[in-house]
């Protein structure tokens, strides 16, 4: 019997500047992770990554487990919870955008 | 140093012109990702993590203070202000916008410096010994030779599509620093019988999922064999390479599947055709490469000073100590500036190090650096006179770290915090360890030990060699760690042992800790090592040391 379907969110990365980005409802790309559409049947999910695959400006698309949160949509794998800050060894990345707003 | 010729300055600058007409055109959508990636990768050009990550090649580790700078001014014009030096001697630059990166590869042309052939099946940059040219154990210094590889290489039509990465060390000494043994191809300069030098040509080593010590296919090849058979290498494993599995490409398992014998032969049939047709218009080459790899004039100067302030200054002794290595003239010394200051990330540097860095080369180093595997930069060439002054000028830069060969002088890929083929992440893994050691402030009794750790299988970071292997691995959506012990990357080379089961991300600094308490306790005094020791004791006292509670239950 084939795994019953988790979450997922859409991801890729921005063609130039590289940043991650988050695919979200309304068909827009978000820089954060809890704006993410949180797509929860599988049929729906294949649709979706297909749209973004044509997306020439999202670089990589796939999907990636998330779970439901108090603000949006959270990363499941370490992973994809760096992907949503930036590196630990300084404080670039998204995690120093987030403290500027 | 080598400088660049019309015809390499017209491809460089060339090549850059294309590569952005080809970023341009992926910008319009005229190519998509699929069709770019390609392009961008044999550009040196990679998509992380978090951004765009470029890797520029510092061919066989030397630079210059002028290159340098210009390191600096990219990392300041177009990153966050730092640079990342690798294990295969190149130079990353972590945040590059996609539409700046032809313009920092124009502003690397300027300097004689680019990105082509860090990626790819092609062959990569030509790394060597980091003390070549100053080494006192070496027979000759074998940059001329690696820039004649690098000319012969540089868009060879026959190797463009490998089947996969081809990767060359060299080394002029017999003493190996090199790493000669886990690459696809190793040259170690030895004399022949007559004392001429030669090359030992070691293929098919490499670590990655499967981890192998080359094979000697000669013992001693003369040098001016040595372009048409290391053709005759690249030429059999582009017939025979298997294209058909990404994992079983590399001339490694060629060579095991092939057999030594068979490769051999193949080789040589090869090799036979070949020199016939170089008819010595590559040794032509080399005899006018060569001229400008010449030894600095090195200066004639009294060294008392040097001896008087060593026997004063417990704070320079410490560091001539651990950083200086012999020279083949007596009144010199290599220095070694570590990026391994305790808690800051291996192998990188600010602008404002690379600048200092280039300041020094010119005022105390006859403008020489060399960047090392091991992520430390090297001034090859010093007078004794002048250390004190160039270590005075290192206090409070970060670079005055004293522990070149110690424990906190940890070898570490990027790993998860930047690299999209991580499983887990190394740099918080080498601060964290370089931190606890310091802090218990053992590292100077516990001598000469090798860190190495890889984020993933692929291995940037040598685990397998090193004396204590860090290898992070995802298990079930946890970072967890994996140790080997006992490998040695030098011309003894061995793939150190898997110590058992691996170890959570708070749980491996602990770990490593247990493994020292254990090389203390049992070496018989200090001055064997910790290879040593574990050569001598093998791994049950360390598996002892690392499992306790394994112990505790047989005994039950």
């Amino acid at each position: 019997m084939s795994r019953a379907f988790t979450p997922k969110v859409i991801t890729a990365n921005d063609l130039l500047a590289g940043d991650v980005i988050y695919l979200t409802a309304d068909d827009q790309w978000s820089r954060h992770h809890a704006q993410a559409e949180l797509i929860e049947d599988e049929a729906h999910s294949q649709l979706r990554l297909l749209d973004a695959q044509r997306n020439k400006f999202a670089v990589g698309a796939y999907l990636a487990d998330a779970k439901r949160g108090a603000q949006g949509p959270e990363p499941v794998h370490f992973r994809e919870a760096f992907r949503t800050r930036g590196p630990s060894n300084y404080a670039h990345g998204k995690q120093t955008e987030r403290n500027h707003v | 140093m080598y400088n660049y010729t019309d015809f390499d300055e017209t491809f460089v600058r060339a090549r850059t012109a294309q590569f952005a007409a080809q970023v341009d055109r992926r910008i319009s959508g005229a190519l998509t990702e699929d069709e770019f990636r390609p392009l961008r990768l044999m550009n040196g050009v990679y998509l992380q993590l978090h951004a765009y990550m470029l890797r520029v090649a510092i061919p066989y580790g030397t630079i210059n203070p002028h290159q340098m700078r210009q390191l600096a001014h990219i990392a300041d014009t177009y990153d966050k202000g730092y640079g990342h030096f690798t294990t295969r001697q190149n130079i990353q630059f972590n945040w590059p916008k996609l539409t700046d990166i032809p313009k920092i590869l124009s502003d690397l042309a300027d300097v004689g410096m680019h990105a082509i052939q860090t990626s790819g099946n092609t062959i990569r940059n030509v790394t060597a010994d980091h003390f070549a040219g100053a080494a006192a154990d070496e027979i000759e210094d074998p940059r001329p030779v690696a820039e004649l590889l690098r000319q012969w290489s540089t868009d060879h039509p026959e190797f463009q599509f490998l089947p996969r990465k081809f990767k060359i060390a060299i080394t002029g000494s017999s003493t190996d620093r090199a790493v000669t043994r886990a690459h696809d191809i190793g040259l170690r300069m030895v004399r022949n019988d007559a004392g001429e030098p030669g090359f030992e040509v070691i293929v098919g080593g490499g670590l990655g999922r499967t981890p192998i010590v080359g094979t000697i296919v000669r013992d001693f090849l003369p040098k001016a064999d040595l372009l048409p058979y290391v053709e005759a290498v690249l030429s059999v494993y582009n017939m025979l390479g298997r294209r058909d599995n990404k994992y079983k490409a590399r001339i490694k398992i060629t060579l095991h599947e092939t057999g030594k014998e068979e490769l051999s032969r193949l080789i040589e049939e090869r090799f036979d055709e070949l020199r016939l047709q170089f008819g010595g218009n590559d040794q032509a080459l080399l005899a006018e490469i060569t001229a400008a790899f010449s030894t600095p004039t090195l200066r004639q100067a009294d060294t008392g000073a040097y001896h008087a302030f060593y026997k004063a200054d417990p704070v320079f002794r410490s560091w001539a100590d651990t950083n200086l290595s012999a020279h083949k003239n007596a009144d010199y010394r290599i220095v070694t500036i570590s990026l391994k200051k305790h808690g800051e990330t291996p192998g990188d540097a600010t602008s404002e190090q690379m600048r200092l860095i280039a300041d020094l080369a010119e005022r105390y180093g006859h403008s020489e650096i060399r960047i090392s595997h091991e992520q430390n930069v090297i001034l090859p060439h010093v007078h004794l006179s002048d250390l004190p002054t160039l270590h005075a000028a290192l206090r409070g830069s970060g670079l005055e770290t004293a522990n070149v060969g110690l424990i906190s002088d940890i070898i570490a890929c990027p790993g998860m915090d930047y690299c999209a083929l991580a499983t887990a992440r190394s740099i918080p893994v080498a601060q964290e360890i370089a931190n606890r050691f310091d802090e218990l402030k053992l590292e100077h009794d516990i001598g000469p030990l090798k860190i190495k750790i890889s984020g993933c299988i692929n291995a940037c970071g040598h685990h397998h060699v090193g004396h204590i292997g860090i290898l992070g691995l995802d298990r079930a959506g946890v970072e967890n760690y994996q140790i080997t012990l006992g490998g040695d990357g030098t011309e003894t080379a061995v793939i150190g042992e898997r110590a058992g089961p691996g170890f959570a991300y708070d749980e491996i600094v602990p770990a490593i800790e247990r493994i020292v308490a254990a090389y203390l306790e049992h070496r018989v005094d200090a001055s064997e090592t910790f290879l040593q020791a574990y050569r001598r004791l093998g791994l049950a006292p360390f598996k002892a040391a690392l499992y306790p509670d394994e112990g505790k239950r047989n005994a039950a």
